[in-house]
């Protein structure tokens, strides 16, 4: 892959008039909204025909950003609307860029919904295992023991898997990196915005201010090392014992399958509908 | 065009058949749904009505995707409508809210059904007045259509579609379980006869760099629909003319906020709509909205006929409110009676109105039933 610089990238796609962004020094969320442009970019996507939607939080600003159409909406509820766009306009394209507890939490039921219809869209899974915007609580990603406002003597409750779940309801791409899988970031996006249905790309992402600090990991290069200790690549992972794989949290391409999509399943259902009403034959 | 419906005659159908077919009239290609009694046959004839028009029709996983979904639709360029009840229409809120801070145009039916809470799911009430006007969070405006009758619904669904367009607003019509599932004779006209209104679209880039702004002084931004080109960004954040967030500036709220309540404000006199019976000589009036009207027409036709000098003011629109004519209305009776489906909710508005010119009297009735000719004029002869 040829590699363009970050400034052409950023005067093609961003907002200069928006900018600077609200992001903290050391986040992750600029790299991953790189990744996504750079993807973007190397599939030569028509910048008209793409919708970006988000919800609420740090991750949910990115469309902001970004000189594309774009609907910032209600905390979790990007995916609910972007039924409405996709199915009212079939030619669009849509990115949903959302973070961890905004999918999961409040927006769990509208993302395994999404996904069991196989809405045509491809979520950017900001997961930095907590929640930024409002200052360091737990998220539904946390893992035992890790602090959080909400959970000052470090959390109790189990963490979801966002990637198994999305492959459990049914998704047809789901990967998981982190921010130091440039290439494999990258790519991941490209395929997913290549595929018709749900396809998701989550990233573990350093939130050094929010999380990080309260967790004895201040920047993002410690947030980033502690990541290369906690991830294990899916073809490791296979060999590894369940007792191994306590507390690791397992990277790679999980699903890549072809069921179509909500749009095409509509669009049948119009010709059924005109068929069983003896309107077309 | 063909429709699933036969279109330039009368037909014979319940309040929620009606609403569905006229929305299809009026331009609807979108619905997006929960079910919930009473509003569910709304969401059925749209389900075999669309696909049949080339519309969606799609069940959500809850009221709060729902209207998300219709958002989301309206800004792709669809003309946009959910139905729902009480229960419902509260986990709407939040998305109201955004509808109008983002100035979409959608259409919310709420069949209303005794409350609060799953309360009484198959009999009528007009317990949602405040809900529908004030529910969401926040400072704003919308607009509350009311119809009485069958007739009403359909004629009122193709008006809220028309002012959500012309007014870049969601349009709440605030209909009951009675007029839901009551037969009565609907006269379908063919789509020649039907006024309807679109959103006003950008005529050039300027305009479209401004999607929240007011090129055109009326308050209404034109709306560049996504994918045309035009890169828009749209956010429920406070939000300058071009659509950029700016949560800290207090000018900017302000700003947005007052053209958005005032867009509605200063257009009230074609928004409001209201009929009047035996107002001229009336030495009482009753005012009422919605179904309750039927039995306060009626009531003020027998006082007529035992001697009192009663009127009806019937109001098809609760909100924007005519607080003026109300007042107007009380220098000139001596009471004012306001039989209602609920503890008191127009009644607010209209002893608001009245502004102490003249004593104005709720006649409450809960649980169900509608108010009988009798029990409004037993109040009025005391
Ligand atoms: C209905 C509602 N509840 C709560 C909030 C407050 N809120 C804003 S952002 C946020 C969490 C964001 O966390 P996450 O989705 O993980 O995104 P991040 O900021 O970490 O990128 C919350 C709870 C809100 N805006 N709306
Ligand atoms: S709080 Fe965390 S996620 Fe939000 S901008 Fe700062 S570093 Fe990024």
């Amino acid at each position: 892959m040829y590699l363009k610089s970050s400034y052409e990238i950023r005067d093609k796609y961003l907002r200069k008039d928006m900018l600077p962004t609200i992001f903290c020094p050391g986040c992750g969320i600029g790299s991953v909204l790189q990744f996504t442009l750079r993807a973007i970019d190397d599939l030569g996507l028509n910048q008209d025909e793409i919708v970006w939607v988000s919800g609420i939080g740090c991750s949910s600003r990115v469309p902001g950003f970004v000189n594309f159409d774009g609907l910032h909406t209600t905390h979790g509820r990007a995916l609910a609307f972007a039924t409405g766009i996709k199915l009212t306009n079939p030619d669009l394209r849509i990115i949903a860029f959302m973070g961890d507890g905004d999918a999961a939490a409040i927006g769990g039921n509208h993302f395994i919904h999404a996904i069991r219809r196989n809405l045509d869209v491809t979520v950017i899974l900001i997961n930095n295992f907590t929640y930024g915007m409002t200052g360091g609580q737990v998220a539904p990603t946390t893992l035992k023991g890790l602090k959080g406002t909400t959970a000052p003597y470090g959390q109790f409750e189990n963490p979801f898997d966002i990637a198994q779940l999305a492959v459990a309801a049914g998704a047809n791409y789901v990967a998981r990196w982190t921010v130091f899988n440039y290439l494999q970031g990258i790519n991941s996006v490209k395929k997913a915005l290549q595929k018709e249905g749900f396809t998701l790309v989550e990233f573990l992402s350093p939130c050094p201010i929010g999380f990080g600090r309260r967790n004895r990991m201040k920047t993002s290069p410690e947030l980033i090392r502690w990541y290369q200790e906690i991830t294990v690549p899916l073809a490791k992972a296979k060999n590894m014992k369940p007792e191994e794989l306590e507390g690791k949290i397992v990277i790679g391409e999980f699903v890549d399958r072809d069921r179509p999509g909500l749009v095409r399943e509509y669009q049948e259902y119009i010709k059924r509908a005109k068929k069983m009403m003896g309107w077309e034959g | 065009m063909r429709y699933p419906f036969v279109v330039g005659r009368s037909d014979f159908i319940q309040g929620d058949e009606a609403i569905a077919r006229a929305a299809i009239l009026a331009g609807c290609r979108f619905y997006a749904g929960y079910p919930i009694t009473p509003a569910s046959e709304i969401f059925e004839a749209m389900a075999l009505y669309m696909p049949l028009v080339d519309g969606v029709s799609i069940q959500m996983e809850d009221e709060i995707a729902s209207v998300a979904a219709i958002i989301g639709a309206s800004w792709a360029g669809a003309k946009a409508m959910t139905a729902t009840s009480g229960p419902g229409f509260s986990l709407m809120q939040e998305n109201i809210g955004y509808a109008i801070m983002t100035e979409t145009p959608i259409v919310i039916v709420n069949v209303q059904r005794g409350g609060p809470s799953t309360g009484q799911p198959t009999l009528a009430a007009q317990g949602d007045i405040m809900q529908a006007i004030w529910g969401t969070h926040g400072d704003h405006s919308l607009i509350v259509l009311s119809p009485s009758t069958v007739q009403e619904a359909f004629d009122f669904t193709i008006r809220a579609f028309n002012l959500a367009e012309k007014y870049r607003t969601p349009v709440i019509l605030l209909t009951d379980a009675e007029i839901a599932h009551m037969r009565e004779r609907v006269y379908i006209p063919n789509p020649e006869e039907i006024e309807t209104v679109s959103r006003k679209l950008p005529a050039n880039e300027e305009e479209a760099r401004l999607p929240f702004g007011d090129p055109h002084g009326d308050g209404v931004p034109p709306m560049p629909i996504f994918g045309r080109g035009y890169r828009t960004y749209v956010t429920g954040l406070t939000h300058d003319e071009h659509g950029h967030p700016k949560t800290v500036e207090p000018e900017v709220h302000e700003r947005l906020i007052r053209r958005i309540i005032d867009k509605l404000e200063r257009n009230k006199a074609d928004i409001i709509t209201y009929e009047t019976f035996g107002l001229e000589d009336a030495e009482v009036a009753i005012v009422a909205t919605g179904i309750v009207s039927r039995s306060a027409m009626s009531a003020v036709k027998m006082l007529r006929e035992r001697g009192v000098r009663a009127g009806f003011l019937k109001l098809n629109t609760i909100w924007p409110f005519d607080f003026e004519m109300v007042e107007k209305l009380a220098e000139r009776v001596r009471k004012i009676y306001v039989p209602e489906m609920n503890m008191g909710q127009l009644y607010h508005l209209v002893r608001e109105g009245a502004n102490g010119k003249a004593e104005v009297e709720l006649i409450s009735k809960i649980g169900g039933e509608v108010h009988t000719p009798m029990e409004i004029i037993e109040r009025v002869v005391g």
